[in-house]
């Protein structure tokens, strides 16, 4: 709530800023409580608003809901359909069946643990709403540390699910949990490192600042650093556990991972909040990748925390896209990408961006350079890309994807003894 | 809003989560039936009673995975107030930082080499 | 870097599984997710339909064919029908074989799409491929339940021709879906068998050598992955295979890769074979008359059809009597899996999974 006024009114009733009306609440507090009042009232404010008016119901209607239902219509069938109208109360229903379906702990399990996992996985899914600025004087905490932050939040949920997979006492549970911890701290370290060469750009770690500098430049760091965003949508896929990465809960192979042993609403809150992780993943990469809250000018007339609500949404819709498409890689193919491809990807990108910047800087060059960065960034991105993976031995050409086709039975056929044919 | 307040939303966000969490716990603790049986408290593996132990020795591999994890990532805790203020620092700052990532690069090769990274 | 071993310990897959594609159990000892060795535990769906098989006569033998291999009944009735018809001696009108012919390609398209289906489930493709293929299936099930009243569980071939003549609405439905087919398989193609994340998973997974598949009398499309090319209907042709046009496909090196992509072929060959099958369809009557309480001279006969699945044999020794004196199946997914151990051990716990589901097996013909 800190920050110039950005648009053209400050009253209560204009929509584009809905701080107009926490200020209104808080100056009206001030008059009548004691000093601390409004202290504590305001991020209050700002948390209960950004819940009720955004995660909550995306939880519930895109993550529960939408995703189910978009889902269905990749795989050709409808989706829920049955519970209100359009099945548009299916997550409450859920949610219901949830909280009075019992919560077994099985014997030998580590019952105070497996009890605080939730609490471990769920308590920092508040948090990471605090820094995602929605509009010019809309953000809860705009720490200055905000990219760091996030990181930092958003790696407790990975201890979460390992204390849920440790405590189990079973065996899929456990390998659940090594699993996501193995790959969480891999694809952890490609992830810091894709988001250093966006802080060498803009030479903050606040979002807020972030997304100032995305609207001042006239540019989505996107276009400036496509290897930073792709390293980040990979690493967030895989810390999310989502499909082409979610060896974690790989249900056709270890059952349902860390979470196995879970049932009642201790897995409902890891269910829910795992959907709520999604969304916050997508909109930090949103507001670091994709302008925030800004639109290219257009944010003047409609409300910015709407423009961020749908870009959230489509960042999101990208993940139920690849969940809906890809098959799952296993460990030691997820370990080797993490560590011999977007690690030294990720190294090479950081250094190329502080020679951009500090020739940029030093050359006293306008800002119309950054045009040019972009062109030469995406170039560079699909070269490496490309060709680093040529360097490790990739060469799709080289896998047949069509059977050959004989016409009589005999032995083995050798290579290149093909007779078949036709059609 | 001063730099403590920032803070001060970060904390009472931690309440506002736990409080959450805690409602929802409590709600389903006292909405859900619970019924003690011997049968439920098995834990699963497949339909079958479970062989042997179900907590064991963990691989070795997941060790040197996290030995590599730290090096990195205290890196970039390294790297992260560099980035944000390089542009104002003198030269050899920036050589320096290069050095510091080509030796990281160096650990990572000869991790590489020493068959680390290979999943076995 | 030296091999270094943690404590192993042993992990049931199955039999309640989610991609152990029945009540099938392995277990298996692991060092980490490395695999040491792998038990294969069988017979949870074990009905003794081959002891059962013995006290019903030869007609009423038929619907326990539908319920060994569920998933292929067609032709599983129509290898039983074969050996019968052996036994006895009887000859089956044109008409007859040729419809027998178009619901054993049916037979073994559907039976494709569902082993192709759970495949990419197995490799974690989140249930869409295996939705697609159920799509297709249904259309192809449409027809048999236009022909036999059953979906599934079709008992329709008869000793001797099959139950029913085709409908007056099958040719053009038959019709319509074999114009669609060729495009979903380029369909699937596109989605599985150029996906690198799929190649990934199964290329150089569960690797099988020609030698092994001979030796361990593999059949189907798991001996064809291997570069084998063995195929029933071209080596010992019935319901007059021969005069129809088609190819084998066969694999490279006998990965799970290649058995998918072998099974994708089949399915457009299946498509030639039903499109000339329909185009040549002969009129005349479509069943020889048998007697009901049929009885066979006295001895034995082996007839073999090439099952979705690989060779499908029944095996059925008369008395004389109205009933099989010996009734055995040769069931192709059993054999099929005696593999098992040599594909996973040393592997880890998802390429398992993988082999497992490229070896497209049916619990319910395992165990019988």
């Amino acid at each position: 709530m800190s920050g110039a006024p950005f648009l053209a009114t400050e009253h209560w009733w204009d929509l584009r800023d809905l701080s107009n009306i926490s200020r209104e609440i808080l100056e009206f507090l001030d008059r009548v409580g004691p000093d601390w009042l409004a202290y504590v009232v305001s991020p209050l404010i700002g948390f209960v608003a950004a819940f009720l008016l955004f995660v909550l119901p995306s939880q519930l209607f895109v993550g529960v809901y939408g995703e189910r239902r978009l889902i269905g219509r990749m795989q050709s069938r409808l989706g829920p359909n049955r519970v209100g109208k359009f099945g548009l109360l299916q997550p409450i229903a859920d949610a219901i069946k949830l909280i009075q379906k019992e919560a077994i702990t099985p014997r030998g399990a580590d019952k105070w643990v497996m009890w605080t996992a939730p609490v471990v996985f769920v308590a920092p899914a508040v948090l990471v709403w605090a820094v995602i600025p929605f509009g010019p004087n809309m953000v809860i905490a705009d720490i200055p540390v905000g990219l760091v932050y996030f990181l930092a939040i958003t790696a407790l949920p990975v201890l979460a699910a390992f204390m849920a997979g440790w405590s189990g006492n079973n065996k899929y549970s456990l390998f659940g949990a090594m699993r996501v911890v193995a790959m969480a701290i891999s694809y952890e370290v490609a992830l810091v490192l894709g988001l250093l060469g966006v802080v060498l750009f803009t030479s903050t770690m606040s979002l807020q600042a972030i997304v100032e500098w995305q609207r001042e430049h006239d540019i989505w760091l996107v276009f400036l650093q496509p290897l930073a965003f792709v390293i980040y949508f990979i690493s967030a896929s895989a810390e999310l556990n989502r499909t082409p990465t979610d060896i974690a809960e790989a249900e056709s192979e270890i059952v349902a991972g860390y979470l196995t042993e879970y049932s009642g609403m201790k897995w409902g809150l890891f269910y829910g909040m795992d959907i709520g992780y999604a969304l916050a993943a997508a909109a930090f990469g949103s507001t670091v990748f994709l302008g925030g809250w800004s639109l290219f000018g257009l944010e003047e007339w409609v409300p910015p925390w709407l423009i961020l609500v749908a870009k959230t949404h489509l960042f999101y819709f990208v993940f139920i896209w690849t969940r809906g498409t890809l098959p799952r890689l296993r460990i030691d193919q997820l370990m080797a990408l993490a560590w011999k491809y977007m690690l030294p990807l990720a190294a090479i990108n950081l250094l190329v961006v502080a020679a951009e910047r500090l020739w940029w800087h030093e050359a006293g060059l306008g800002d119309g350079i950054v045009y040019l960065f972009a062109a030469a960034n995406i170039a560079l991105a699909l070269l490496l890309v490309v060709g680093w993976a040529r360097v490790l031995g990739y060469r799709p050409e080289r896998v047949p994807t069509r059977p050959r086709l004989v016409k009589h039975v005999g032995g083995y056929v050798a290579p290149g003894a093909e007779t078949g044919g036709g059609r | 809003m001063s730099f403590y307040d920032q803070w001060a939303a970060i904390l009472i966000g931690t309440v506002v989560g736990f409080l959450l969490v805690f409602s929802a716990l409590v709600g389903a603790k006292l909405l859900a039936p619970y019924a003690r049986e011997r049968a439920k408290g098995v834990s699963y593996e497949c339909g079958m009673l479970p062989l042997g132990r179900n907590w064991t020795q963990v691989h070795v591999r997941y060790y040197l995975i996290a030995i590599l994890f730290l090096l990195f990532d205290v890196e970039t805790v390294f790297i992260f107030p560099w980035a944000v203020t390089f542009l104002g620092l003198p030269e050899f700052v920036l050589y320096q930082i290069i050095i510091f990532i080509v030796i990281l690069g160096l650990g990572l090769v000869y991790a590489w080499r020493r068959g680390v990274l290979e999943w076995r | 870097m030296t091999e270094i071993r943690s404590e192993p310990f042993v992990v049931n897959i199955g039999p309640q599984h989610p991609s152990t594609h029945g009540v099938f159990r392995v277990k298996v000892t692991v060092d980490g997710e490395r695999i040491v060795d792998a038990e294969m535990v069988m017979g949870y769906l074990h009905r003794s339909i081959e002891k059962l098989a013995e006290e019903r006569t030869y007609t009423q033998n038929i619907p326990f064919t539908d319920r060994t291999d569920y998933l292929s009944s067609m032709s599983n009735n129509l290898g039983y029908c074969l050996a019968v018809e052996k036994l006895a001696g009887i000859e089956v009108p044109p008409r007859g074989n040729a419809i027998r012919v178009i619901m054993a390609e049916l037979q073994r398209l559907a039976s494709h799409c569902m082993a192709i289906g759970a495949f990419a489930n197995d490799t974690g493709a989140w249930q869409t491929p295996v939705m697609w293929t159920f799509r297709e299936r249904e259309k192809i099930l449409d027809l048999f339940e236009m022909t036999s009243g059953a979906r599934l569980t079709c008992n329709y071939m008869r000793i001797g021709g099959v139950a029913f003549d085709l409908p007056k609405e099958f040719e053009p439905a038959c019709r319509k879906l074999l114009a669609t087919f060729p495009s979903f398989i380029d369909e699937l193609h596109g989605l599985l068998s150029e996906n690198e994340i799929f190649i990934a998973r199964t290329r150089g997974i569960a690797v099988i050598t020609p030698e092994q598949a001979i030796n361990a009398s593999l059949s189907g499309p798991m001996l064809r992955g291997s570069g084998v090319a063995w195929d029933i209907r071209k080596a010992d042709p019935y319901c007059g295979y021969e005069q129809y046009d088609f190819d084998i496909p066969v694999g490279y090196n006998g990965d799970s890769y290649d058995r998918f992509i072998v099974r994708l072929e089949e399915m457009r060959q299946s498509v030639r074979i039903i499109e000339q099958a329909l185009d040549g369809l002969p009129g005349g009557p479509y069943r020889t008359e048998v007697p009901l309480a049929l009885r066979p001279p006295k001895g034995e006969a082996y007839a073999r059809v090439e099952g979705p699945r690989g060779e499908l044999g029944y095996y059925v020794v008369s008395d004389g009597g109205p009933a099989p004196f010996r009734f055995h199946i040769r069931p192709p997914s059993f054999i099929n899996l005696s593999l098992l151990k040599e594909m996973t051990v040393g592997g880890t716990v998802a390429d398992a999974i993988v082999a497992l589901g490229s070896v497209d097996i049916v619990v319910g013909e395992i165990d019988r």
